[in-house]
């Protein structure tokens, strides 16, 4: 008796944990959906450049932008998807891993052009008159949302539970064979007045 | 049961031996000793003893052209500043261009009038010398596009303007060749000779021989075809095209054509050296330098790198890349080749400076060329028929294990051959070589060949890279860092009879400004963190230096002002493929940033700032 009454008191705790950690993990499904999406027919927003503004200065009161956000932002498929792409399409060529070269840096703080994904997304669309090519007409829109993703994730700018967690790479940033996770996000929406290339 | 008998073995017994047979595994790792070559022991040639010549036209106290003469010697005539007054030197003044990108030019001094050719936009300044301060002359902006940016490799660069029959002849970013009057600025011509959307720039600076203006294009990095065209300098017509890859017929490759290796001969190489097509888009630009031997009338210059990076992905010797011409200098006919690097596994291009020598040699005089190659040796070729007679490290060198002298074959150490997905540690030198563009120096009067250079080595990764036109097709994640003992940087005064330095320097940052020597024995040269430096010809002895506004990446020169009295003049202004990491605002964080080259300058931004200003210096 006195041994079965232990043994029930035990079965009793361990439902109670198995309940708890159950709830845990359900909630911890919900959670990590949109972080392992896929999606099988991509049916992007098309981004809306008439709306997204280069230029902080606005004659008179500020309106802000209007934000198309991006459907993957917190998407870790889209972004791993994004860094083959950034390799596939040459961005690495100029940018290097973030770390710029005939192009300028990535994983800065700095954002001649703008940070917000609608901003990065119309610079590869439309390239910029310092360098940037134009690649309109050359990659579907939904990979030019999954190489924002990516690219706001090398300075940050994306939760890091969507970043991968070490890169498939020769060791690029000293002391980690992960992505900069130390890099301190700095989300500026709209592009400062900073200085051209 | 499965359980280890920690209490009886006890836990410190069981993790000592863990830490044991993980020490054993990390010591697998380590490789063999590898079989380096290096520079012999720097030793002053003796008092005396037969050494190197050039011939040398009457000194006419002008630089008309970045070479100064046409073989390249870079060395003036000059004496008024010498060994033992060069400490009193005093800047004289200096002069803003306005630009903020790093300023590889030197200034060029034609009939009382000083050039100045600045990095994109490529503004052409002309400064009156006969007036105190050297106020502007005329200012010409050839207003080159400015997408071309976006498909320059290693920084906005130019490496000069030339003169020429009145004319000031130079090339712009965006693959323009304009002539300007050279007295009142205005453009006599402009011939479009390249597009940037197939990543064509131009970075080079021309050599005019006789009527014809010699240009080549830039672009190794992005799958461009290379080649030097002849532009007639009256009208900027092109006269011929002779391509670094492709059939015979567009390589220029004729009945004439005798190269001094079995290697190099065969019909079509620049086609059957690669797989199906590649050759369109196979590399071999001409960005460096070429010089001209009026006797033999002969141009030398060297093709570069084969493109993409990634060896793997194109099977085959690659040619013409990373090979040197001798062409007629009249009908760009190929008269001998030689490839250095066949398949070049690691960027050691083939683009650096010939310059033309007499050296003694086994009891003879040969004509030579002084070839400091990126791939660390030092080729001394008969320029009459292309034969090697020596080719001695000048720097540090574990990728390759000499150059065999009967075949003309370099010998590649496969260990440090890139493997795809595969990470290849410290490669020397690194992908800019033991010397990148930075032009030597040969002084007549010591028989020494002085050049500046680095030492760095580097890791690599290939990954696959994809042709997409004007875009970058390179394929390898490069990490770079200081070679063997720290210093990133030397001067190496070669004594070509020897095969070995006669002294060196060693400096903390690569050396990538020029060299100039003078009749006075003295050696200029600059430092990235912005020292203009004056040495002692004959044995290295330092002997003044100057702190200028930013990093130095420019071409001393030399000249006679209307005064009478001899100035020098140098551009400060830092970036290049170096400097990049300044001059483009790089995070070095990222260790692959400029083709790797971020990780060995991160340091810079701390040690110069942007800035490009000319510098000139006279005694009091």
């Amino acid at each position: 008796m006195r041994s079965a009454r232990w043994v029930g008191e035990r079965v009793s705790r361990c439902e109670q944990t198995l309940a708890i950690a159950s709830v845990f993990v359900v909630a911890l499904l919900f959670t990590a959906c949109r972080r392992e999406e896929r999606r099988f027919r991509e049916t992007p927003p098309s981004a809306t450049p008439t709306t997204v503004r280069v230029s902080a200065l606005q004659p008179g009161a500020m309106v802000d932008t209007t934000h198309v956000g991006n459907p993957y932002e917190n998407n870790a498929y889209a972004q791993s998807e994004g860094q083959r792409l950034y390799n596939a399409y040459g961005c690495v060529g100029c940018h290097a891993n973030g770390g710029g070269g005939m192009g300028p840096a990535l994983m800065d703080d700095k954002w001649i052009y703008g940070s917000a994904p609608e901003n990065i997304y119309t610079t590869i669309i439309q390239g910029r008159p310092n360098g940037m090519p134009s690649f309109a007409g050359k990659i579907p829109s939904y990979q030019v949302w999954q190489l924002v993703t990516y690219v706001r994730s090398l300075s940050g700018l994306t939760p890091a539970g969507g970043r991968s967690a070490r890169s498939d790479d020769i060791m690029m940033y000293p002391g980690s064979q992960a992505l900069p996770m130390h890099v301190k996000p700095v989300q500026s929406f709209r592009p400062p007045a900073s200085e051209m290339p | 049961m499965v359980r280890l008998r920690t209490n009886r073995l006890g836990c410190p017994f069981v993790l000592r031996s863990l830490a044991a047979v993980a020490l054993l595994a990390a010591c697998t790792r380590e490789k063999a000793p590898e079989q380096a070559r290096q520079p012999a022991a720097a030793q002053l040639p003796a008092s005396g003893a037969p050494q190197a010549t050039a011939p040398l036209a009457p000194e006419d106290g002008q630089w008309v052209r970045p070479t100064k003469d046409y073989a390249g010697l870079r060395y003036s005539q000059l004496a008024e500043i010498t060994t033992a007054n060069v400490k009193n030197l005093k800047p004289a003044w200096t002069f803003s261009t306005a630009v903020l990108r790093g300023h590889e030019e030197p200034p060029i001094v034609v009939n009382n009038t000083m050039y100045i050719l600045t990095p994109f936009p490529n503004l052409l300044y002309a400064l009156d010398l006969t007036k105190p301060g050297a106020p502007v002359k005329w200012m010409f902006d050839p207003k080159p596009r400015s997408e071309a940016q976006g498909v320059a490799c290693c920084d906005v660069v130019n490496r000069g303007p030339t003169w020429a029959d009145g004319k000031i002849v130079f090339n712009t970013l965006d693959n323009n060749v304009v002539a300007v009057d050279a007295n009142s600025g205005k453009q006599l011509w402009k011939t479009k000779v390249g597009d940037i959307n197939t990543g064509e720039t131009m970075t080079m600076a021309p050599l005019v021989v006789k009527n014809l203006v010699l240009v080549g294009n830039s672009g190794g990095e992005m799958g461009v075809r290379g080649w030097l065209k002849a532009l007639d300098l009256g009208s900027g017509a092109v006269k011929w095209t002779a391509y670094s890859t492709g059939p015979d017929s567009s390589v220029l490759i004729g009945s004439r054509f005798k190269p001094f290796y079995p290697k190099d001969r065969g019909k079509d190489l620049g086609v059957s050296s690669w797989v199906g097509d590649q050759w369109m888009i196979g590399g071999g630009t001409v960005w460096g330098w070429v010089t001209y031997d009026p006797q033999l009338d002969l141009i030398y210059y060297g093709a570069a790198n084969p493109g993409p990076w990634n060896p793997d992905q194109r099977p085959g010797d690659n040619k013409w890349t990373s090979t040197l011409f001798a062409r007629d200098a009249n009908t760009g006919e190929a008269v001998w080749a030689y490839q250095m690097s066949p398949h070049d596994l690691h960027d050691y291009d083939g683009v650096n400076e010939n310059v033309l020598v007499d050296l003694p040699w086994k009891g003879q005089t040969r004509k030579v060329l002084l070839h400091p190659d990126r791939n660390g040796y030092m080729y001394v070729v008969d320029r009459t028929n292309g034969e090697v007679l020596s080719a001695q490290p000048y720097g540090y060198i574990n990728s390759t294990a000499g150059v065999d002298l009967a075949t003309g074959d370099l010998k590649y150490v496969a260990s440090k051959h890139p493997a795809l997905g595969e990470v290849v540690r410290d490669i020397c030198p690194a992908a800019p070589g033991a010397k990148d563009w930075q032009p030597s120096s040969f002084s007549p009067r010591t028989g020494l060949l002085y050049v500046p250079h680095q030492n760095l080595c580097m890791d690599v990764e290939s990954v696959e890279a994809n042709y997409i036109a004007g875009t970058p097709y390179v394929g390898m994640n490069v990490i770079m860092k200081a070679g063997p003992g720290g210093n990133r940087g030397v001067v190496t005064a070669w004594d070509p009879v020897n095969g070995r330095p006669a002294w060196e320097i060693k400096e903390d940052l690569p050396v990538w400004s020029g060299a100039l020597s003078t009749a006075g024995d003295v050696v200029f040269y600059g430092t990235m963190d912005g020292w203009f430096k004056a040495v002692d010809a004959r044995n290295g002895t330092p002997l003044w230096q100057y702190k200028v506004g930013s990093g130095i990446i420019g071409q001393p020169v030399t000249y006679r002002g209307p005064d009478g009295k001899q100035y020098v003049a140098v551009m400060s202004g830092v970036g290049g493929w170096s400097g990049a990491i300044v001059a483009g605002n790089l995070d070095p964080r990222d260790s692959t940033a400029a083709l790797g080259f971020a990780a060995a300058m991160a340091d810079l931004p701390a040690k110069s700032t942007k800035g490009g200003t000319l510098y000139v210096f006279a005694l009091p």
